[in-house]
C-alpha cells in the first residue's frame, strides 16, 4: 500500500460515515505508439498515482490547469475508460469490478457534466430530445411524461422553452454547455462528476449555475466531484480542495484551509495569476517562467521542479512526500 | 486626453440568417486614443468580435454586411477606402490576435515564414533584414532559442507559445492599433499571466494603442485604461477603468461585477443575473436588458436608452439616468 493510503486511511478514520467515493492510488497511463510495428514506445502518465474520499453530499474541487489529468480522473472514477492501476470504490464497491449489467444500473447514479457538451451531441437531434434521451433508455419515464421533465429541467439550466426543437449547432458555446448540464441533472443521479461545467458560461450565468448546483447539492443531498481550471469558482462551491499537476495531487485541504494557508508553491502560484476584478489592487505576482512539460516526459523528482521559484537540487533528484501537515491539510513538497 | 486614434460613429453590422436579421453591432459609438488599452466587455454573442472585424474589414459577407455608421482611423473613414488601401493597412498599422493562435496561424509554413510576411510584404525588407527582424521579434516576445523556433512548424509549439508568435507577427511592422480578441481565453491561467505581462511591457516600449476584447473583469482591471461595456449589440456603458469599477452605473455593469466569484471573498451565495440574453433576431427598439433588469420600467420596454455623459468620462445608456425616467 502506498503512503498516501495509508494517510487517507487515518484522514477518514475519524469520519463515521464511509465516503460514497474512494480513489487510492489511482493510474491512468495512456500508450504512445511509434515506429513501422505501431510498438508501444512510452506512456502518457495522465493520473500517476492520485488518491482521496469523497463523502456523501460533498462537493470535492479538482483544479489544475490543461493536462493536467482532472478530466482522466473523472472519467476512470466512472469507468468510462479502464484504469492501468489502483482502484475506485463507489458505495463500497469496486467499480472496475462490476459486471457489465451491473455498471449499467449504477451508471444512472452516477453523471457527468463534460467540457464539451458539442461532442457528445448528436447534430441531428433536437436537443430536447437528446436531453431526454437516456431517460426514455433506462424506463424511467412515459415519453409522454419526458417532454415536460425535458422543459423544465431546460428552464432550471437557463434554457428556455423554444430551444426543444432546435439542433445543436444552433446554440453558442454557453448554450450548449447548459444542454449538457441539463442531461445529467434530469438523471436525478446521486454523484455528478461536472468537468468544467461552468468554464464556457458567461459571468451573469456562470453564477446561476453554479448557485443552481450548491442549491441541487444540498437538496439533494448530491455528491460532487467538480473539476476547474478557475480557483475562485472552486473556492466558492467545494468543500475540499486538491491541486493537481502533472498527473500528481501536490495539495489537498479543507477550501477554508487551502484558500487562507496555501503550501505549495504551485498553489501559491495559480492563486497570484487569477486577475481579480479590482483596478485599485497592486499585487506582487508570481509569474511562472515556462510551459508545462509534457506528461509523456515529466521531470524527475518533484515535477514541478523546472518551474517552482523555489526549486532546490533535492527536487531534482527526490520525490517529495504527500504528507498531512495537520487540518487534513496534504501537500507534497520537500519545503512545505 | 491623448488624440483620438480610432473612432466608431454609430457603426451598424448587421447578419442575415435564415431567422431574420441579427444586428450584432448595433449604433455603436466610441473612441480609442493613441497608446490606450480600451477593454470591450460583454457576454459571448454581444457584439464584441464583429465590431472588431468590423474595424479590420474582415466581416464575412454574405451574411454579414456593415450598414451603416463610419470608423474613422486618423482621420480617414476606413469604410471609405479602396479594397488595396484597407490591406495595406491591415497587418500594418492595425494588427489583431485571436482567441485561438492555432487557427490563425498556417499549419504548413514555418514560423520563420510566417513572421517575415508581412515584413517582406509591408516594410519592404529583403529576406535577409526580415528574418534578423523575425529573431529579433521571436526574443522580445519571450521565447527563448529564436533560431530554433523561426525553423519550426506550429503544431511543435505550446499554446502559449503559439500565442507569443501572433503576437510577434501583430507587432512587427508596429501597428498604431492592435486588437486582441479574447487572447488569453484558451490559454491555462499561469500562461495568460505570461502573455499580459507580456502586452503590458509591449505596450510600455511601444506606445501601442491596444483594443481588447475579454469577457473577464479581472482582465479589465489589469489591462484596462479605458472600459467599454457591451450588451446585445450596443453599447450601455463606458468609462476610464478606475471610475467603472467604483461607480458601475448600468444595472447590468453592476450585476457582472456582483456575479463574479474573486478568490479569497468567498460568498454564501452568489449574486445571479436573472434570464438569459435575448435572442438576437430582430431584438426591438427597447432597452435590450429589460427583462433581466430589476429596476425596469415602462418606457425602458418602449424606447431604446441613449448613451450619455452623466459623469466625467463616464457614459451610461439606461433610463434610471435621464429625466424622462426619473419621471416614471
Ligand atoms: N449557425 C447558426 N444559426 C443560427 N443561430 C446561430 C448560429 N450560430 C450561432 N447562432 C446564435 O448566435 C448567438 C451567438 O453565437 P456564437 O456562437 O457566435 O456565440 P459566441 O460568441 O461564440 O458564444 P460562446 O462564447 O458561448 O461560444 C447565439 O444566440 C446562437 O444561438
Ligand atoms: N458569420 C456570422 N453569421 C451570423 N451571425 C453572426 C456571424 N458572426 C457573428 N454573428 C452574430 O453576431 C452577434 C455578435 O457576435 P460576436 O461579435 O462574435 O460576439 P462576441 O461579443 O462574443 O465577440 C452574435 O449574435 C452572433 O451570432
Ligand atoms: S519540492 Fe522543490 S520543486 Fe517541488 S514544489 Fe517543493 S520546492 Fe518546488
Ligand atoms: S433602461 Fe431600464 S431596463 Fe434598461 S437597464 Fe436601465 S432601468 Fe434597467
Ligand atoms: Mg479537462
Ligand atoms: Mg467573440
Amino acid at each position: 500500500m502506498s503512503e498516501s493510503v495509508v494517510q487517507l486511511d487515518k484522514q477518514q478514520s475519524g469520519g463515521s460515515s464511509q465516503p460514497l467515493v474512494r480513489v487510492d492510488n489511482l493510474k491512468k497511463y495512456f500508450p504512445i505508439t511509434g515506429g513501422v510495428f505501431q510498438r508501444r514506445v512510452g506512456d502518457v502518465k495522465a493520473v500517476d498515482g492520485v488518491s482521496f474520499a469523497i463523502n456523501r453530499g460533498e462537493s470535492f474541487g479538482l483544479v489544475g490547469e490543461s493536462g493536467c489529468g482532472k478530466s482522466t480522473i473523472g472519467r476512470t472514477l466512472l469507468r468510462l475508460n479502464d484504469k492501468t492501476d489502483g482502484t475506485v470504490t463507489f458505495d463500497g464497491q469496486d467499480l472496475h469490478k462490476l459486471s457489465k449489467s451491473d455498471l449499467r444500473n449504477m451508471r444512472t447514479k452516477m453523471q457527468i457534466v463534460f467540457q464539451d457538451p458539442f461532442s457528445s451531441l448528436n447534430p441531428r437531434i433536437k436537443v430536447g430530445e437528446a436531453i431526454g434521451e437516456a431517460l426514455i433508455d433506462h424506463g424511467l419515464a412515459s415519453r409522454k411524461d419526458v417532454k415536460n421533465r425535458v422543459i423544465e429541467t431546460m428552464k432550471i439550466c437557463g434554457l428556455a422553452e423554444y430551444h426543444y426543437d432546435r439542433f445543436p449547432h444552433e446554440f453558442s458555446g454557453g448554450q450548449r454547455q447548459r444542454i449538457g448540464i441539463a442531461r445529467a441533472l434530469i438523471m436525478n443521479p446521486e454523484f455528478i462528476v461536472a468537468d468544467e461545467p461552468v468554464s464556457a458560461l458567461d459571468v451573469s450565468i456562470q453564477a446561476q449555475i453554479i448557485n443552481l448546483l450548491s442549491d441541487l447539492q444540498r437538496e439533494k443531498q448530491l455528491t460532487y466531484l467538480f473539476i476547474s481550471h478557475d480557483l475562485s469558482v472552486v473556492e466558492h462551491l467545494c468543500n475540499r480542495v486538491g491541486v493537481m499537476y502533472l498527473g500528481t495531487m501536490m495539495e489537498m485541504a479543507p477550501t477554508d484551509e487551502l484558500f487562507s494557508n496555501p503550501l505549495h508553491p504551485y498553489t501559491k502560484a495559480l492563486m497570484s495569476a487569477i486577475p481579480i476584478p479590482d483596478p485599485t489592487l497592486k499585487r506582487e505576482r508570481i509569474v511562472l517562467q515556462g510551459d508545462i512539460p509534457s506528461p509523456a516526459n515529466p521531470p524527475s523528482g518533484c515535477k514541478f521542479h523546472t518551474r517552482c521559484p523555489m526549486a532546490a537540487d533535492i527536487c531534482k533528484q527526490q520525490v517529495p512526500e504527500y504528507r498531512n501537515v495537520g487540518n487534513e491539510h496534504f501537500v507534497a513538497c520537500h519545503f512545505a | 486626453m491623448a488624440k483620438e486614434l480610432v473612432e466608431f460613429r454609430n457603426l451598424e453590422t448587421h447578419f442575415k440568417t435564415s431567422a431574420g436579421t441579427v444586428k450584432a453591432v448595433n449604433d455603436v459609438s466610441f473612441s480609442i486614443r493613441e497608446g490606450e488599452t480600451l477593454c470591450v466587455v460583454g457576454e459571448s454573442g454581444c457584439g464584441k468580435s464583429v465590431t472588431a472585424m468590423s474595424l479590420m474589414q474582415l466581416i464575412e459577407s454574405p451574411p454579414g454586411k456593415i450598414v451603416g455608421g463610419e470608423i474613422i482611423f486618423e482621420g480617414k473613414d476606413l469604410l471609405k477606402l479602396s479594397k488595396k488601401d484597407m490591406s495595406r493597412l491591415r497587418g500594418n498599422e492595425i494588427a489583431m490576435i485571436f482567441q485561438e493562435p492555432m487557427s490563425s496561424l498556417n499549419p504548413v509554413f514555418t514560423i520563420g515564414k510566417q513572421i517575415t510576411e508581412p515584413l517582406l510584404y509591408h516594410l519592404g525588407m529583403t529576406q535577409k533584414e526580415a528574418k534578423a527582424r523575425a529573431i529579433e521579434l521571436i526574443t522580445m516576445v519571450g521565447i527563448p532559442r529564436p533560431e530554433k523556433i523561426y525553423d519550426s512548424y506550429p503544431h511543435e509549439l505550446s499554446g502559449g507559445m503559439r500565442q507569443r508568435i501572433m503576437i510577434a507577427i501583430a507587432l512587427s511592422c508596429n501597428p498604431k492599433l492592435l486588437i486582441a480578441d479574447e487572447p488569453t481565453t484558451a490559454l491555462d491561467v499561469t500562461i495568460q499571466a505570461q502573455i499580459l505581462d507580456l502586452m503590458r511591457d509591449i505596450k510600455g516600449k511601444m506606445n501601442t494603442a491596444i483594443m481588447m476584447i475579454t469577457h473577464d473583469l479581472g482582465v479589465v482591471a489589469e489591462m484596462a485604461d479605458f472600459v467599454v461595456v457591451m450588451y446585445a449589440g450596443k453599447v450601455i456603458e463606458e468609462a476610464p477603468v478606475l471610475e467603472l469599477f467604483k461607480n458601475p452605473q448600468h444595472p447590468y455593469t453592476q450585476g457582472l461585477l456582483k456575479a463574479k466569484p474573486v478568490i479569497n471573498q468567498r460568498q454564501e451565495r452568489l449574486y445571479s443575473i436573472p434570464g438569459q440574453v435575448p435572442n438576437p433576431v430582430d431584438l426591438g427598439d427597447n432597452c435590450h436588458f429589460h427583462d433581466r433588469c430589476e429596476f425596469c420600467m415602462e418606457i425602458c420596454k418602449a424606447k431604446t436608452p441613449p448613451l450619455r455623459t452623466h459623469a466625467d468620462g463616464h457614459k451610461t445608456a439606461c433610463w434610471l439616468y435621464e429625466e424622462e425616467g426619473k419621471a416614471q
